[in-house]
């Protein structure tokens, strides 16, 4: 009897963890570990979201971040979006209501994952201002503008709605959210100017009017007009599925068995595979899905990773592509020599992925520090824990002297460079909630390196072919520098006349010169001759005493 | 004139390079090389020679420019110094050639070493000496003995010079001997020790001369040495410490060096005789009391000393070799003045030569 009445009371303890006390303890995955990162973590989820939309909508997304000091550590954050709007009814829900949304159980190609993002930035702002999260949305010209005020009901994770009502917004659609929110706003590496450099960069789609809280303001216009395609929605390839994962699945699948369960949820699961699974495991095809206990479960992931399936189709991907990435580089990162590539998809763990990688090298970058990093996961730059993510992995791991730049074992290269290294997945794998790092999956990391490999390779004939030029004019200037010397002291020694030597050897050089350039351009082979001709060879004497 | 040769030899190896450029040809010189690779021992003439081996200067080459002017720098040098009948020291020269190529931040040459390179460049190219070319290595040394000379006009006798001695010049081709009484030569690598006997007037009691330098033996010197053994037939002895540089010492003087392969003829002295300090003498005199331990550097130029082709089959050398490595240790000469401040000038030297306890 004593054994019932403690579980009973652990049960009632176990309910009474609060939205509230679960941000507590969660911040610093939510990436609002400290004031700093706070204001990036909010424009973050606003922009992610608003891009999210206008690209299912198919808009071209024109997105407004406006950030206003309100007075020591405090600050407005507006992001306004010209994307589809959101249905009256939705509109609490989905800015007011810890882990709701859409996307949560879908395999789609999206910035938000878990549905948390938005409705942790309201849940901030209320606990730290107490402030209600302002929401402006409207569907189209034809419909009114809603207006909300809200709270999240920190006990019951229940939207409170402070005001409702209907307004006059000149916009004909989309959606304004504004949070008051304590904060501290600085320039640099990690700050919201640089994210939105970056997210400038990497969605050349978009153009972005930004008005910094020093009353700056900052437009990144798009550079295409064509929208990236529409990523399609895939189900879960059986590789990619986990336990907790599983389970949910059988708990609310529809249908009657687990045989059509299979067929049903899974991608690349057809009849047969199916029947195989099912062997496999040990259990009877007609297993009713939301009977299975614990050790069926077991069982079946068990039977899965035995049976031989092929891999997930993998056009559900959308890169940015090759030439769109070079062309936002271009835009953001002014240098003299850019390259990119687009891997063709590869899978881990059952779920498919993309990795792009481009450069951009010289132009008014520092020679003598370490190259830039810029990664992403589906558009989205990653600003923190560059230590722990693959890309940079994947960047220190691959040699860059072939490349003509300088590198220490197990360091960032070198040079004038930046570098971009894109993950596009329906499942960025993250090192944490925070989706700051991107995680060390082998088959991910191979697919960095050899993109990175595939652009180092352009980059290094433009590096060694600009090294030769200028190794070349150097060659020439100096037999232009010594010449009159030469001449000066052969006229001293032989009494004759020092311009006739001097415009004789002239000639020579520039035939010589010509020669020379004729030849840069040509193949490999026939500039190693020339490199001989003019270097030679030459025995360095010792000294005997 | 002496000099009008030079200087026809400096116009010939200048128009040649012009000829080159006047038909448009690479202006290109052939230098031969100094180095290991190029050296022979001449087993008849019992001395070091340089081979055919040579090296070509282009001026269009990138890793030649800088060293064809230099040699032509240094050659402009020369002839202008020729022409007005004046002589320049290696540092003199190294400052007349060092300045900035207009329009580049590069200097003709930056390090004395660059332009003495260019100078015995020069040598190889035109034949002559750098003494013949009027330029001149610092004096290094000093001579007393029973032996009177004229230089530049003057007469004068090595034995009445005072405590100094007679420092002997870089160029010593003009000097004139009128008089020479002594019987041999004495060329010591210690300054000190040639101190010690000049006090003791040695060469006035023994009718001899006594040279010595600071280090390196000079082509001075050792032209002066040559000069005394074959116009005088003056017997050499070397006096120098028991260690594997005092026998280089004596392996130079006698059989010429790589770097001066090309002027071993007017350098090399067949004749010289090692006097001391020999293994034997360490026995002799009781020298083991002021051993000092041999380095690891000392091992190693001692292994190639017993290498070199002159000595391989020398069995006299080669015992001095194995004992020195037995004792594991060198001594000085100065370890003799345990025995006496004068033991040298009074005892060793004189006992040695009667005995004529040398190594040939």
């Amino acid at each position: 009897m004593a054994e019932k009445i403690i579980a009973e009371e652990l049960a009632k303890k176990q309910k009474q963890v609060s939205v509230a006390e679960f941000f507590e303890r969660n911040r610093h995955l939510l990436g609002f570990d400290n004031k700093r990162k706070a204001i990036l973590t909010v424009v973050k989820e606003a922009v992610d979201n608003a891009f999210d939309a206008c690209e299912e909508a198919r808009i071209l997304p024109e997105i407004k971040v406006n950030i206003i000091e309100m007075g020591p550590d405090r600050y407005r954050v507006i992001v306004e979006d010209n994307g589809p709007g959101i249905v009256k009814k939705q509109i609490p829900n989905i800015f007011a209501k810890l882990l709701y949304g859409s996307k949560f159980h879908s395999m789609k190609q999206a910035r938000g994952q878990q549905g948390i993002g938005i409705s942790a930035a309201v849940l901030y702002a209320q606990l730290t201002t107490g402030r209600p999260a302002k929401i402006t949305s409207r569907v189209g010209k034809d419909k009114p503008a809603h207006y909300y005020e809200l709270h999240i009901n920190t006990k019951t994770n229940d939207p409170q709605i402070m005001k409702d009502e209907e307004i006059t917004w000149k916009k004909e659609q989309g959606t304004k959210i504004e949070l008051d929110i304590e904060a501290s706003y600085q320039k640099g590496d990690q700050s919201v100017d640089t994210y939105l450099k970056e997210t400038a960069i990497v969605n050349p789609h978009a153009t972005v009017i930004y008005v910094s809280p020093k009353a700056e303001q900052m437009i990144f216009a798009r550079a295409t007009d064509k929208l990236p395609a529409e990523p399609k929605e895939i189900k879960p390839h059986p590789y990619g599925v986990e336990f907790g994962i599983l389970m949910n699945m059988l708990q609310q699948t529809t249908s009657r068995n687990l045989n059509s369960f299979l067929q049903n949820e899974f991608s690349r699961v057809g009849s047969g595979t199916a029947k195989e699974i099912c062997s496999n495991a040990g259990l009877s095809p007609d297993t009713k899905p939301g009977e299975m206990n614990h050790g069926q479960i077991e069982k079946l992931i068990q039977g899965i990773k035995l049976t031989k399936i092929i891999a997930p189709p993998t056009d559900c991907i959308v890169p940015i592509g090759a030439e769109l990435l070079e062309k936002g580089l271009r835009k953001e990162v002014p240098a003299e020599f850019y390259a990119s590539a687009t891997r063709s998809p590869d899978v881990y763990k059952g779920i498919p992925f993309v990795v792009e990688v481009a450069l951009a090298y010289g132009g008014l970058q520092p020679k003598d520090e370490s190259a830039k990093l810029l990664r992403f996961a589906n558009r989205v730059p990653l600003l923190y824990q560059q230590s722990a993510c693959a890309a940079y992995k994947s960047v220190v791991g691959t040699n860059w002297r072939p490349y003509g730049l300088n590198q220490s074992q197990g360091s960032m290269p070198v040079g004038p460079l930046t570098i971009i290294v894109h993950l596009a997945s329906v499942w960025p794998p993250f090192t944490s909630e925070a989706k700051e790092a991107i995680a060390h999956y082998p088959e991910i990391i191979k697919e960095m390196k050899l993109a990175i490999q595939e652009c180092g390779r352009k980059l290094s004939i433009y590096v060694n072919k600009k090294r030769r030029v200028g190794e070349q004019q150097e060659r020439v200037s100096i037999f232009e520098n010594y010449i009159p010397e030469v001449a000066t002291a052969l006229a001293k020694l032989t009494g004759q006349n020092k311009d006739k030597i001097t415009d004789s050897m002239k000639e020579m050089l520039k035939k010589n010169k010509e020669f020379i350039e004729a030849h840069k351009a040509v193949v490999q082979k026939v500039e190693k001759d020339d490199d001989i001709k003019l270097k030679g060879s030459f025995d360095e004497e010792e000294d005997g005493e | 004139m002496a000099s009008e040769k030079a200087i026809d030899k400096l116009k010939g190896f200048a128009k040649h390079v012009v000829d080159l450029v006047m038909n448009k040809k690479p202006p290109v010189f052939q230098v031969p090389i100094r180095a290991l690779s190029n050296v022979q021992f001449d087993k008849k003439k019992n001395t070091l020679e340089l081979g055919n081996k040579t090296s070509e200067r282009n001026f269009f080459n990138v890793a030649h420019a800088k060293k064809f002017l230099q040699t032509l720098e240094v050659g402009a040098v020369s002839k202008e110094l020729l022409e007005l009948g004046k002589h320049a020291s290696l540092r003199d020269v190294f400052y007349q050639v060092k300045r900035t190529i207009p329009g580049t931040n590069t200097n003709i040459v930056d390090e004395q070493t660059e332009s003495d390179k260019a100078i015995e460049d020069l040598e190889l190219l035109t034949e002559c000496s750098r003494e013949q070319l009027h330029i001149n290595a610092n004096k290094m040394g000093s001579v007393a003995g029973n032996v009177q000379i004229e230089d530049q006009g003057d007469i004068i006798d090595w034995n009445k010079l005072g405590s100094g001695g007679w420092s002997i010049p870089s160029n010593v081709e003009d000097i004139k001997f009128k008089k020479v009484t002594a019987k041999f030569v004495i060329y010591m690598e210690k300054a000190a020790v040639w101190e010690r006997l000049h006090e003791d007037r040695f060469w006035d009691k023994n009718k001899c001369i006594i040279m010595s330098s600071q280090g390196q033996t000079t082509r001075g010197i050792r032209r002066l040495l040559q000069r005394l053994s074959e116009e005088h037939k003056l017997p050499i002895y070397i006096l120098a410490d028991f260690d594997p540089w005092g026998f280089y010492i004596y392996s130079v003087l006698k059989y010429g060096s790589i770097n001066l392969a090309h002027m071993s003829e007017s350098m090399t002295l067949n004749n010289a005789k090692f006097l001391g300090i020999t293994a034997n003498d360490i026995e002799k005199y009781g020298l083991k009391k002021h051993f000092i331990k041999l380095k690891d550097v000392d091992l190693t130029r001692l292994k190639q000393l017993s290498e070199y082709e002159w000595f391989a089959g020398h069995k006299k050398w080669q015992q001095e070799f194995k004992m020195m490595k037995q004792f594991g240790a060198k001594a000085e000469i100065q370890a003799l003045s345990a025995r006496g401040i004068s033991f040298i000038s009074e005892k060793y030297l004189p006992e040695k030569i009667k005995e004529e306890s040398w190594i040939d």
